[in-house]
C-alpha cells in the first residue's frame, strides 16, 4: 500500500495523513475565521509568538476582558448556587448578543447584585443583632428576676432570724445588713459570646482584674447566626458585675477582643418588658423587609440563571479565539495575521469553504489565503474515531500515542482486548451480569453524558463499550467452559459419558465409558465435581493460553512488517521481520503445532519433555513422544534456524545502516545542518542528516536482539496468566456456590438460606464482578501493552489537538 | 542517629516531603519573575499569576486590583498549605512546624502592643498581623500596660511564654523596650529553636542548625547597626545576641563595641562564610545589605533541598515562599506607583 492511496476500510488502521498549512487573514476578518474553524473543530494551530509573555501579546487585553467577565459569571454560579437554582441545560435561543453588550450587561447585573447583596446583608445584620438582644434580654432577665426573688427572701430570712435571736445577733451582722441598701452599685456587662471561647474570656477577666469580678454564663440551646460573621455558632449569654471605671475599661476591652457582642440591659422590670416589645417589634418589622428583599434577590438571579450558560458558552469561546489570535503572528505590513498548524488532508476543502464564508460574512475586500507548506516535522496523529472505537483507541493511547501513520493496535484491540479478557473471566453467568450493568448504561447514554458523573462511575461510563464487549465475549467462553456461577449446564445435547452400569458404583475407581458423539461445544458437564476435573481443565486452558499467545504474538510481528513495508524499510523486512518470524515460529510456533497434533491425534506425547529434549539433546530418539514422522529432523532443522536467526538479527543492521548513512552523506557533503530528523531509518527523506553513531546503534541493536530472544521465552510464559486467572476466576466462584449457597441450603432453614443467599450476592458482585474484572482487565491491559505492542509499536507520536469549541464546552473549571 | 534516617523518616515525614517538595516545584522561577518585571499593571500580575498557582486564588478577585490584595492572597495560600501539613503531621514534626511560626507570633505580639501605645484601633492592627502568627487571644494584648501584665493576661497561655522569662518589668511600654522585648524574645526563641533542632538529631540538626545560625548572625548583625546612635548600652547589646552561631562568642563581643557600619564590617569579613556578603557592598552603605543577606539566605534555603529525609525542607520552604511573597509585594508596588526602573532593586531570584 503506497502512501497517499488509502482505503477507505483501512481508516483506523493508519492515522489521517496530515498537512501543515499557513492560513494569511486580514486583520478585519480574523475573529470570524478563527471562530469558524473552531466550529469546524479540524485545524491545530502552533503557537508562532512563543517568546512572549502572555501580557505583551497583540489580544492580552481582550483575555483580561474575557476573564473579568468570566469572574463575574462565576459569581453569579455562586449566587445561583445560594439560590438554590440549577442553571437550564437546554440553550434558550433568545436574540444573539455579541461581546461588548454582555460585558455591560455582565456589569449592570453583577453592581445590582453585590448592591442587593450588601442591603441585606446590613438587613440581615441588624436582625441578627436584634436577635440576640433578645435573647439577653430574656436570659439575664431570668437571672436578675431569680437573684432578687433570692435576695429578697434572704433578706426576709435574716430579718426574721434577728426578729428571733435578736439578743445573740453579733452587732457586726447588723450593720451588714443596712449596708445592703447602701451599697456601692455595682457595674454590668451583659452580652454573648462564642462558646468555646468562654472558657478563654472567663481566665482573662479573672486574670485582669484580679478576681474581682462576678461572671454569670447561660448556655443558649440552639446555635445563634453571628451578625458579623454569618455564620451559625453556640454561643453563651454573660453578665460580668464589675466594680469602679478602671475595671469597666478592661472589661469593655477584653469583651471587644474576644468578639463579645454587647448589648445594654437595665435591671428595672418595667423597663425591661418594654425593651423586649419594642425589640419583638422592630425584630418583625425587619423580618418583612427581608424577606421582600430575598423575594427580588431572587427573582433576579432566576432571570440570570436562564441566560447563564448562554452566556458562560459566549465567554468561552471568545476568550479561546483571542488566545488562538494571539498565537498569531502579524506580517510585516500589519494587516494580515500569519496562522500556521496543522490540519488532516481530508479537511482542505471544508476549511477554505470556511474561509470563504468568513471573508463574505465580515464584507472584507481581501480573502484569507490558505497554502500548503513542506515540513520535516513530524505530523500529530489523528484518528477518526467513534464513540465505540474511540475508547478501545484510548487504551492503546494510554500506553503511547502512536507515531504518525505507523500500524495502529487498536484496530486489533476491537477484538483482541475483550477476548483475552474473556479468556481469564470466562463464565456466562456473570457475563450476563455484566453485560445487564453496561447495557444499562449504554440505554441511559444520552442523560448520563450530559450530567457529572463520581470518579469511578466516570471511568465504568467511558469505558462502556470496552465492558459490553467484553460481557459479550464472556459469554462466549463461560458457554465453551460451560460454567454458570460456577456450575454446569447440558445446554448443547446430553454428555458424551455414561457410567458403565445403573448404580454406577465405580465411576470413581474405574472412570466412564463413551456412549453418544463428543459434546458438541465447550466442555462437557460430566466432568465437573470430578476428581480429574482440575487436571484436566488445566491442561486444556494452559494449551490453550500458548496457542492464544503465540497467535497474538505472531499478529505483532507481521504488523512490524507491514511498519516496514509502509515507511519502504527493507532493511527491516530483511533482517527484522523474517528472522523474528523464524525464531519465534521454530520454537514456539513448533510447539503450538505439537499441541494441536496432540489434540487431533489424542497422543499420550509428553510435550513438555520434546520441547526440553529438543535444546538438551537434539540427536536423541523420541521413541514414545514422536508425534509426526521425522519428528527429529524435523526438530533439528529447527534448532538451527533459531539459532541462524539469532546473529540475523544482530549483525547486519548496524552494518546496513552505517553504509546506509555514509552513502547519504557522501552526496550532500555540502548540505546545510538542519535541526532534527525523525527517523534515521526512513529512506524517502529528503535532506537533512542526523549524528550517525556506529557504537551507539550496534548497542541498540544488541539489546533489541537480546530483549526478542529472551522475550519470545518470557512473553510466551506471560501469556499462562490467561489460564491462571481463569483458574482463580472459577475457582473462587465454585467456592461461593458450594461453601455459601449450597452449604446454607444443606441447614434446611429459610432464615440461614436467606443469609447464605445474601452473602453469596455480595461475594458475586463484589468479588468476582468488581475485583475480578478489575483484574482480568488489567492483565488483558498487559498482554496487550507489553506482550504485544512491543514487537512493532513505536507509540512516540503526538495526538492531534485541533481548535474546536465543541472540546472547549466539555471542559469545566 | 545519623545516617539512618532513611530507615524509618518515610513512615511519618515521606508524604508530607513529598508534598513539600510539590509545593517548592510551584515557586516562581526566575523567567517568571522577568516576566513579572515587565508588567505594566497590577492586572498584568494578577493575568501572570493566573497561569502560576496562585491562580485559583486570585481569579476571583474583581478588577481594580490593589497590592495588598495580591499579598493577602498570595499570603492566604502559604497559611493554606501550612494548615494543611500541620493536620497531617505527627510528632515531632508537628511540634517543628510550630516552631516555625513563633517568629511571626513575636512579630505580631510587638505589632499589636506598638499600635496600641500609639492608639490604633485594635481591628486595623488585627488585619496587619501575619496570619501564621495569629493566637486565641491577640486581641487581648491590647488590655495590657506593661510587660508584666502582658505575660500575665495573655502570653502565658501561648508557646511564647516560657521566651519572657528574661523580660519581665513592670515598666510601662514604650518604644524603646518594645524593641528590645522583640529582640529578647526572638533570641529566646532561635535559642530554643535551636536546642529542639539538636535533640531531634541526624540531619535535621545538622542543616538546621547551619540555617538558624545563619539567622542568629544576621539579627545580630541587625541588632548591632540599627542600635548604633541609640542609648542602648553595650552590655544590653550584647545581650540580645543569639548564643550560637558562627560569630558566638568572639564575633558578639566585637560586634558589641561596634560604633558605625565599617566597624561592623571588619568584624564580619573575619568570618569567611560572611566575605561574599560584604565585599559585594561599597563601604559606609547599608542599604543593600539587607537584600545581600536575603540573597545568602535563599541560596542557603535552596541547598537544604539537596538532602532528603530532614524536616529543614519545611523550613526553608516556608521561607522561601515568604521570600517569594516579598518580591511580589515589591514588584507590584513598583508597578502600582510607576517605579519601574527600582523593580529589581530588592528582588531576590529563588530559582
Amino acid at each position: 500500500m503506497a502512501e497517499g492511496v488509502r482505503h477507505s476500510t483501512m481508516d483506523l488502521f493508519r492515522s489521517e495523513p496530515m498537512q501543515l498549512a499557513r492560513v494569511i487573514i486580514p486583520v478585519e476578518s480574523a475573529h470570524r475565521v478563527i471562530s469558524y474553524l473552531g466550529e469546524l473543530g479540524l485545524f491545530q494551530f502552533k503557537d508562532l509568538n512563543t517568546e512572549k509573555s502572555p501580557f505583551q501579546r497583540t489580544y492580552a487585553n481582550q483575555i483580561k476582558r474575557c476573564e473579568e467577565m468570566a469572574r463575574k459569571l462565576r459569581f453569579f454560579k455562586d449566587q445561583m448556587q445560594k439560590a438554590g437554582f440549577i442553571s437550564s441545560t437546554k440553550p434558550t435561543h433568545a436574540s444573539e448578543i455579541i461581546l461588548d453588550e454582555l460585558e455591560v450587561k455582565l456589569g449592570e447585573q453583577e453592581s445590582e447584585l453585590i448592591e442587593m447583596n450588601a442591603n441585606s446583608e446590613k438587613l440581615q445584620r441588624a436582625h441578627n443583632e436584634l436577635l440576640e438582644y433578645k435573647l439577653v434580654l430574656k436570659k439575664a432577665g431570668e437571672v436578675f428576676n431569680s437573684a432578687q426573688r433570692s435576695a429578697t427572701t434572704q433578706q426576709r430570712e435574716h430579718e426574721h432570724r434577728r426578729v428571733e435571736r435578736s439578743l445573740d445577733s453579733p452587732l457586726l451582722l447588723e450593720q451588714e445588713i443596712t449596708d445592703l441598701s447602701k451599697q456601692v452599685k455595682l457595674g454590668y456587662v451583659s452580652g454573648l459570646i462564642q462558646r468555646d471561647k468562654s472558657m478563654a474570656f472567663e481566665r482573662i477577666l479573672f486574670r485582669a482584674t484580679r478576681g474581682n469580678v462576678f461572671l454569670k454564663q447561660y448556655s443558649i440551646e440552639e446555635p445563634v447566626i453571628d451578625p458579623v460573621s454569618e455564620h451559625k455558632v453556640e454561643k453563651n449569654v454573660f453578665i460580668v458585675f464589675h466594680s469602679g471605671e478602671r475595671a469597666k475599661n478592661k472589661v469593655l476591652k477584653i469583651c471587644d477582643a474576644f468578639g463579645a457582642n454587647r448589648y445594654p440591659f437595665t435591671d428595672d422590670i418595667g423597663k425591661q418588658i418594654q425593651m423586649v416589645k419594642e425589640v419583638t417589634g422592630k425584630l418583625s418589622e425587619l423580618k418583612t423587609t427581608i424577606d421582600v428583599g430575598r423575594h427580588h434577590w431572587k427573582s433576579v438571579v432566576q432571570s440570570i440563571s436562564h441566560q447563564y450558560e448562554q452566556w458562560n458558552n459566549l465567554v468561552k469561546k471568545e476568550k479561546s479565539i483571542y488566545y488562538t489570535l494571539n498565537m498569531l503572528s502579524f506580517d510585516v505590513t500589519k494587516k494580515c495575521l500569519v496562522a500556521e498548524g496543522w490540519c488532516p488532508v481530508f479537511a482542505t476543502n471544508q476549511i477554505q469553504k470556511a474561509l470563504m464564508k468568513a471573508t463574505i460574512d465580515s464584507n472584507s475586500q481581501v480573502g484569507a489565503i490558505f497554502e500548503i507548506l513542506n515540513s520535516k516535522e513530524s505530523p500529530p496523529t489523528y484518528f477518526r474515531t467513534n464513540k465505540f472505537t474511540n475508547s478501545f483507541q484510548e487504551i492503546v493511547n494510554a500506553y503511547g500515542v502512536a507515531k504518525y501513520q505507523e500500524a495502529n493496535p487498536g484496530v486489533f484491540t476491537v477484538v483482541t482486548f475483550p477476548f483475552l479478557f474473556a479468556v481469564m473471566f470466562g463464565d456466562w453467568g456473570h457475563g450476563i451480569c455484566l453485560f445487564l450493568a453496561t447495557l444499562y448504561l449504554i440505554l441511559r447514554e444520552k442523560s448520563y453524558s450530559s450530567q457529572k458523573l463520581g470518579d469511578i462511575m466516570e471511568m465504568a461510563f467511558g469505558g462502556r463499550y470496552v465492558i459490553i464487549m467484553m460481557s459479550i465475549f464472556s459469554i462466549y467462553t463461560g458457554f465453551i467452559y460451560n460454567e454458570f456461577f460456577s456450575v454446569p449446564y447440558d445446554l448443547f445435547g446430553q454428555s458424551a459419558y455414561d457410567c458403565r452400569d445403573p448404580s454406577c458404583r465405580d465411576a470413581t475407581t474405574m472412570g466412564l465409558i463413551k456412549v453418544r458423539e463428543t459434546y458438541p461445544f465447550g466442555v462437557d458437564p460430566v466432568w465437573h465435581g470430578t476428581r480429574s476435573e482440575l487436571p484436566f481443565l488445566n491442561s486444556v486452558k494452559m494449551k490453550m493460553s500458548i496457542l492464544i499467545g503465540v497467535a497474538q504474538m505472531n499478529l505483532g510481528i507481521i504488523l512490524s512488517y507491514f511498519n516496514a513495508k509502509f515507511f519502504r524499510n527493507d532493511i527491516d523486512t530483511w533482517y527484522q521481520f523474517i528472522p523474528q518470524m523464524i525464531f519465534l515460529n521454530s520454537l514456539f510456533g513448533y510447539l503450538s503445532v505439537l499441541i494441536i497434533v496432540k489434540w487431533c491425534t489424542g497422543s499420550q506425547a509428553d510435550l513438555y519433555h520434546v520441547m526440553i529434549y529438543m535444546f538438551l539433546s537434539p540427536l536423541e530418539d523420541l521413541e514414545d513422544n514422536q508425534l509426526i514422522f521425522g519428528q527429529k529432523y524435523l526438530q533439528i532443522m529447527l534448532l538451527i534456524l533459531a539459532l541462524v536467526a539469532v546473529p540475523w538479527m544482530l549483525i547486519p543492521k548496524p552494518f546496513l545502516l552505517k553504509k546506509q548513512h555514509e552513502e547519504r552523506h557522501r552526496g550532500r557533503a555540502y548540505q546545510p545542518l538542519h535541526s532534527h530528523d525523525d527517523s534515521g531509518e526512513r529512506e524517502s527523506n529528503n535532506g537533512g542528516h542526523e549524528e550517525f553513531e556506529f557504537s551507539e546503534v550496534l548497542v541498540h541493536q544488541l539489546i533489541h536482539t537480546i530483549e526478542f530472544v529472551l522475550g519470545s521465552v518470557s512473553n510466551t510464559a506471560s501469556y499462562l496468566r490467561l489460564w491462571a486467572l481463569s483458574l482463580a476466576h472459577s475457582e473462587l466462584s465454585s467456592v461461593f456456590y458450594e461453601k455459601v449457597l449450597v452449604l446454607s441450603w444443606g441447614y434446611n432453614s429459610v432464615t440461614i438460606f436467606i443469609i447464605g443467599i445474601i452473602v453469596f450476592i455480595f461475594a458475586t458482585v463484589g468479588v468476582l464482578l468488581i475485583m475480578e474484572t478489575l483484574s482480568a482487565f488489567l492483565h488483558a491491559l498487559r498482554l496487550h501493552w507489553v506482550e504485544f505492542q512491543n514487537k512493532f509499536y513505536q507509540g512516540d507520536g503526538y495526538k492531534f489537538s485541533p481548535f474546536s469549541f465543541a472540546l472547549i464546552s466539555d471542559i469545566e473549571e | 542517629m545519623y545516617g539512618f534516617e532513611a530507615m524509618t523518616f518515610n513512615i511519618h515525614g515521606g508524604y508530607l516531603e513529598a508534598i513539600v517538595r510539590g509545593h517548592r516545584s510551584g515557586l516562581l522561577t526566575a523567567a517568571d519573575y522577568n516576566n513579572l518585571c515587565q508588567c505594566e499593571t497590577l492586572d498584568d500580575i494578577k493575568m501572570h499569576l493566573s497561569a502560576t498557582e496562585y491562580g485559583p486564588y486570585l481569579q476571583n478577585e474583581p478588577s481594580p486590583l490593589h497590592t495588598t490584595t495580591i499579598v493577602e492572597k498570595c499570603t492566604l495560600k502559604l497559611v493554606d498549605e501550612y494548615k494543611h501539613m500541620l493536620c497531617q503531621a505527627t510528632e515531632p514534626m508537628s511540634t517543628f512546624l510550630e516552631y516555625i511560626t513563633y517568629g511571626h507570633m513575636i512579630d505580631n505580639v510587638v505589632l499589636i502592643v506598638t499600635g496600641t501605645l500609639h492608639e490604633r484601633d485594635v481591628q486595623e492592627l488585627l488585619e496587619k498581623c501575619h496570619p501564621l502568627g495569629m493566637f486565641d487571644s491577640i486581641a487581648t494584648l491590647a488590655v495590657a500596660q506593661n510587660m508584666r501584665e502582658l505575660y500575665r493576661l495573655v502570653l502565658v497561655d501561648t508557646p511564647l511564654a516560657p521566651y519572657f522569662s528574661e523580660c519581665i518589668t513592670s515598666e510601662d511600654l514604650d518604644d524603646m523596650n518594645i524593641e528590645i522585648m522583640r529582640n529578647t524574645l526572638y533570641k529566646a526563641y532561635l535559642e530554643d529553636f535551636y536546642r529542639f533542632c539538636q535533640k531531634l538529631g541526624g540531619a535535621t540538626a545538622e542543616i538546621m542548625s547551619d540555617l538558624l545560625a545563619f539567622e542568629a548572625d544576621r539579627r545580630a548583625v541587625n541588632i548591632t547597626i540599627n542600635s548604633i546612635g541609640t542609648e542602648l548600652t553595650r552590655e544590653d547589646r550584647r545581650k540580645l545576641y543569639s548564643s550560637f552561631g558562627l560569630l558566638y562568642p568572639y564575633g558578639h563581643e566585637e560586634l558589641a563595641i561596634c560604633e558605625d557600619i565599617d566597624q561592623v564590617r571588619g568584624v564580619m569579613e573575619k568570618y569567611p562564610p560572611y566575605q561574599p556578603i560584604f565585599s559585594k557592598l561599597s563601604y559606609g552603605e547599608s542599604q543593600m545589605l539587607d537584600k545581600a543577606f536575603y540573597e545568602e539566605e535563599v541560596k542557603r534555603l535552596c541547598l537544604s533541598f539537596e538532602q532528603q529525609f530532614h524536616y529543614g525542607v519545611f523550613f526553608a520552604y516556608m521561607r522561601l515562599r515568604e521570600q517569594e511573597i516579598r518580591n511580589l509585594m515589591w514588584i507590584s508596588e513598583c508597578v502600582a506607583q510607576n517605579q519601574k526602573s527600582r523593580v529589581h532593586d530588592s528582588v531576590v531570584f529563588i530559582f
